[in-house]
C-alpha cells in the first residue's frame, strides 16, 4: 500500500485562498508602480491629441522638478497638514482621556464616539463644497458674523492666505480628529488598569497621571499616529483641490504636492508627474520603514531607546 | 494610475455595452449599403441629442434612458455622454481617438462635439481627427452659404479646410435690470441704454452714475474677460510654435479690470464666474446693474439665477461685439457611417428651417443668417423673460460684425489661467509681476511643451 494520505498538505489551500489578492495587486498596483517608475525617465505627454514620446531622456524629469516650485508645494502641503494635526491630535488626546475614565463617568460615551467619528464618514469633497459656500464672502458665515456685529466688511476667507490655509486645517482636523481619539482610546484601554490604581493610590492628580502614565505608555501609538498622519498628509488633495478650484489660491500658496501632480495630468505628461510620484514614494517609503521599525520592537514600550535601556539593565 | 485603470475599466464597459448593443440591430433595410448599424456620437450632454430628436426628420425612437437613438433605417444613434467638468470629456474622447484606427466599425466614432474653446484642437490639420466637410461631400460654400462666416473660420484648420459645423452662434448681448436703469437713468428702453453703454468709454461714464447711485456695473472682472479675449490680433500660441504671446488686449482686460474693480464699478466680492456669489448677482436683491450674455447664457444661467418676476431683464447692444460659445459637430475620420453624418450635419446646421425651429424652441440664436433676420422681424421670437422683447433683433447685427480672434490649441489652458493668476493681483494678495511670474508657472506645467511667454510691449 502506498502511504498517499499520510501528509495532508494544507499549505497550498492557503496559498490558493490568498492568490486572488496576488493576481489583483500584481495587476492593479504592482504593474502600474513599475509604469509609474519606468516613465518618469521618459519625456512622454500629450499636445493636444498629438502624443510626444516616449522618448528615453534619463534623469532630465526629476532635474527640472527640483528647479520647480515642487519644494514650495512641498512646504505647503506640511503647512497645511500642521495646521490641521496640532488640533487633531490635542483634541484627540484630551477626547480619549476623558472617554476612557472610569471616574468621569461620561453618560453616552458611545454615542460621541459615533458622532465625532462621522465627519469622516463624509466625501472630502462634498465636505469642501460646503466650506466653499458657507465661507464665500456673500455667505452664511460672513452674514452671521457681521449680523452680530464682529465685522463690518464681509471678510474674504478664501482671497486670503491665512483664511484659505486655516480653512483647509479645519476641515482636515474635523474629518480626522474622530478617527485619532478611536485610535488613541484602543490604546489607552491597553494600559493596565493596576498602574492607574498604584497612582491614585499614590496621590497622583489627573494631569500627573496624563503627562507621566498615560503618555509614556501610549508613545508607539501615538508615534503611529503621527507617522500614518504625515503619510495621509503628504497626500493630502480633496479638500483644498475642491476648495480652491484646483488653482491653489491665493498666489499657489494652498497647492499640495498632489495637486501638482495632479497639474501634470491635465496635459498626460506621465513622465513628470511620474517623477513626482517616485519622489513621494521615496518619502513615504522612508516613513514607512520607521512605522515598521517601531511596530515591529518585542520590547515593553515599543521604542528604541526604551529598548537599549532594558538590555543595559539585563546586563548589569 | 488610479486614473488609468478607471479609464481602461470603462472603456471595457464602453465597449461591452456597445457590443450588446450591436445584438439587438440585426434587422436593417438595405438603403445604407455599405453603412454601419451603429452611429457613436461623443459629447458632454444630451443638448445634442434633444436637437437631433427635435429637427432630424429620420429619428424613429430614443431609448427610455437616453442612450440610444433608433432611426427609420435600424440604424442606432450610440450617444456616449462624459461630463465637460475637469476636462472628463476630452480625456474619453482622447482616448477614444487613439484608438480610432484599431476599432471595429460599429466601435468607431462617428460624430463629436467640441466647443469653441477647445474646438482648435480637434480641427488640426496634422491630427486629422476631425473629416473636412469635403470629404464627406459638403460644400461649405454652397450647403453653407447660410452660416455666419465666423462660425465657419472657427472650425477651420489653419489651411482654411472647414472640419466641423455648427447649428447655434453665440454672439453675446449687454443684459440689464430695468427697475435698476429706471432708477439711475431715468428710463429702462433698450435704445437709450443702447445709447449709454454703446463702447467702453462710454460705458465708464456711465458706469459712475450707476455706482453714485450704489449699484455695480458687472459683477466680476471675468464677466469682461470674453470681450477682450476673443478680439486678440494673434492666436495665444502661433502654429508651430511653443512660445505663448499674451495680447496687449488681454494686458488691457487685466489693466481696465484692476481699475474698475479700484473705482467700485465691479462687485469686489464676486471672484470670477460660475459660482455661489456669481450667481447670486443675478438675484434680485443684487446690486449688478447688468451680465454680458449670449443667448444660452440668458436662458440657462440668468433665468434660473433670477428669483423676481418676468420682464424685469432687458438686452441691448454689448460696448463690443463678441462671440461666447458654441458646439461644433464633427465627422470623425475613420467613421463608417459617412453618409449618416452628412445627412445629420446638414440637417442641423444648414436647414433654415429646422434651425428656425431649434430657435423658437429652445431660444437659441442659430447659424442662419437670414433666418435670424427674420426673426429678429418676426413677434412671434420674442421672449417672455425678457417682457416681450425680441432679443433677435439685438443678437442679429452683433452675429453680423463678430470678428473672431485666432485660435489655437492651447486656448483653453490659456484663458482658465491668465484669469486665475489675475485674479490674485485684482484682490490684492499678489503684485503684478507676481502674477505674471504665476501664469507663466501655471501655463508651463499645463502644456509641457511650451518653452516660453512673451508679454506685450
Amino acid at each position: 500500500m502506498k502511504t498517499k494520505h499520510k501528509k495532508i498538505d494544507y499549505a497550498k489551500w492557503g496559498y490558493f485562498f490568498i492568490l486572488p489578492f496576488f493576481v489583483s495587486f500584481f495587476i492593479f498596483s504592482f504593474i502600474p508602480l513599475i509604469d509609474t517608475i519606468r516613465y518618469s525617465f521618459f519625456e512622454y505627454y500629450r499636445s493636444g491629441i498629438k502624443e510626444v514620446g516616449p522618448n528615453f531622456i534619463g534623469i532630465e524629469n526629476y532635474i527640472s522638478l527640483l528647479g520647480s516650485d515642487m519644494l514650495k508645494y512641498a512646504a505647503n502641503t506640511l503647512i497645511l497638514w500642521i495646521i490641521g494635526f496640532i488640533p487633531q491630535i490635542v483634541i484627540a488626546l484630551v477626547l480619549a482621556e476623558w472617554f476612557v475614565d472610569a471616574r468621569l463617568k461620561i453618560h453616552g460615551t458611545q454615542f460621541f464616539k459615533v458622532v465625532i467619528y462621522l465627519p469622516n464618514l463624509i466625501m472630502a469633497s462634498a465636505f469642501a463644497m460646503l466650506f466653499f459656500t458657507m465661507f464665500s464672502t456673500n455667505g452664511p458665515v460672513n452674514e452671521i458674523l457681521m449680523s452680530i456685529g464682529l465685522i463690518k466688511e464681509p471678510f474674504d476667507f478664501l482671497g486670503s492666505v491665512f483664511g484659505t490655509r486655516s480653512l483647509v486645517g479645519f476641515m482636515n482636523f474635523l474629518m480626522w480628529f474622530g478617527n485619532s481619539t478611536i485610535m488613541l482610546m484602543a490604546a489607552i484601554m491597553g494600559i493596565s488598569p493596576d498602574v492607574f490604581e498604584a497612582s491614585e493610590l499614590d496621590g497622583c492628580n489627573s494631569i500627573q497621571r496624563f503627562f507621566y502614565i498615560t503618555l509614556p505608555q501610549i508613545r508607539p501609538i501615538l508615534a503611529y499616529t503621527l507617522i500614518t498622519a504625515i503619510i495621509g498628509g503628504l497626500q493630502m488633495f480633496d479638500v483644498p483641490q475642491i476648495l480652491t478650484n484646483g488653482q491653489g489660491t491665493p498666489d499657489r500658496t494652498s497647492m499640495t504636492l498632489i495637486m501638482f501632480l495632479n497639474s501634470h495630468l491635465k496635459s498626460r505628461n506621465y513622465g513628470m508627474a511620474g517623477a513626482l510620484s517616485v519622489y513621494l514614494f521615496i518619502v513615504s517609503g522612508i516613513l514607512c520603514f520607521f512605522v515598521y521599525r517601531m511596530t515591529n520592537n518585542d520590547d515593553p514600550d515599543g521604542s528604541k531607546a526604551a529598548a537599549k535601556k532594558a538590555k543595559k539593565q539585563r546586563r548589569r | 494610475m488610479k486614473k488609468r485603470i478607471i479609464s481602461i475599466l470603462l472603456v471595457a464597459v464602453i465597449t461591452a455595452s456597445s457590443l450588446a448593443g450591436c445584438g439587438k440591430s440585426s434587422s436593417s433595410d438595405a438603403e445604407g449599403g455599405e453603412e454601419g448599424k451603429v452611429i457613436n456620437v461623443y459629447s458632454w450632454n444630451d443638448e445634442f441629442r434633444k436637437r437631433v430628436e427635435a429637427v432630424y426628420p429620420k429619428v424613429k425612437e430614443t431609448s427610455k434612458d437616453g442612450t440610444v437613438t433608433t432611426l427609420n433605417d435600424g440604424t442606432e444613434i450610440h450617444w456616449i455622454i462624459n461630463p465637460n467638468q475637469d476636462g472628463v470629456y476630452q480625456q474619453k474622447l482622447d482616448e477614444a481617438l487613439m484608438k480610432q484606427a484599431d476599432a471595429s466599425a460599429d466601435d468607431k466614432v462617428d460624430i463629436f462635439l467640441s466647443e469653441t474653446d477647445y474646438v482648435n484642437k480637434y480641427t488640426d490639420a496634422d491630427a486629422d481627427v476631425a473629416m473636412p466637410l469635403t470629404s464627406l461631400g459638403i460644400n461649405p460654400d454652397t450647403d453653407m452659404a447660410e452660416q455666419y462666416e465666423f462660425t465657419k473660420v472657427t472650425a477651420s484648420d489653419v489651411n482654411g479646410v472647414q472640419r466641423g459645423s455648427t447649428w447655434q452662434c453665440c454672439p453675446g448681448l449687454l443684459v440689464y435690470r430695468r427697475d435698476i436703469a429706471m432708477d439711475v437713468f431715468g428710463t429702462d428702453d433698450p435704445e437709450a441704454i443702447g445709447q449709454k453703454v454703446k463702447d467702453w468709454d462710454t460705458l465708464k461714464a456711465t458706469a459712475e452714475e450707476l455706482k453714485a447711485k450704489g449699484y455695480y456695473t458687472f459683477s466680476s472682472y471675468a464677466d469682461t474677460f470674453r470681450l477682450y479675449g476673443n478680439s486678440i490680433e494673434a492666436s495665444w500660441v502661433s502654429p508651430g510654435e511653443t512660445t505663448v504671446k499674451v495680447d496687449q488686449k488681454i494686458m488691457d482686460w487685466v489693466k481696465d479690470s484692476k481699475e474698475w474693480l479700484d473705482a467700485g464699478y465691479l462687485d469686489k466680492s464676486v471672484k470670477g464666474q460660475w459660482n455661489d456669489d456669481w450667481n447670486k448677482a443675478m438675484g434680485s436683491s443684487a446690486k449688478v446693474f447688468a451680465f454680458l450674455f449670449p443667448a444660452w447664457g440668458i436662458d440657462f444661467t440668468l433665468k434660473p439665477n433670477w428669483d423676481g418676476e418676468n420682464g424685469v431683464w432687458g438686452v441691448t447692444n454689448p460696448p463690443q461685439e463678441y462671440n461666447w460659445g458654441g458646439s461644433y459637430i464633427h465627422a470623425c475620420t475613420g467613421t463608417d457611417n459617412p453618409e449618416h453624418v452628412k445627412d445629420i450635419i446638414l440637417a442641423l446646421t444648414a436647414d433654415k428651417k429646422n434651425l428656425l425651429k431649434l430657435s423658437k424652441d429652445y431660444a437659441e440664436f442659430t447659424n442662419t443668417r437670414s433666418g435670424m433676420q427674420e426673426a429678429a422681424g418676426d413677434a412671434s421670437y420674442s421672449s417672455e423673460f425678457l417682457g416681450g422683447q425680441n432679443s433677435f433683433q439685438y443678437f442679429a447685427p452683433v452675429a453680423e460684425n463678430i470678428q473672431i480672434a485666432p485660435l489655437s490649441a492651447y486656448d483653453q489652458g490659456c484663458v482658465e489661467l491668465i484669469q486665475n493668476s489675475f485674479s490674485d493681483y485684482f484682490q490684492g494678495a499678489v503684485d503684478f509681476d507676481k502674477a505674471k511670474a504665476n501664469f507663466e508657472t501655471a501655463i508651463i506645467e499645463r502644456y509641457p511643451d511650451i518653452t516660453a511667454i512673451q508679454w506685450p510691449e
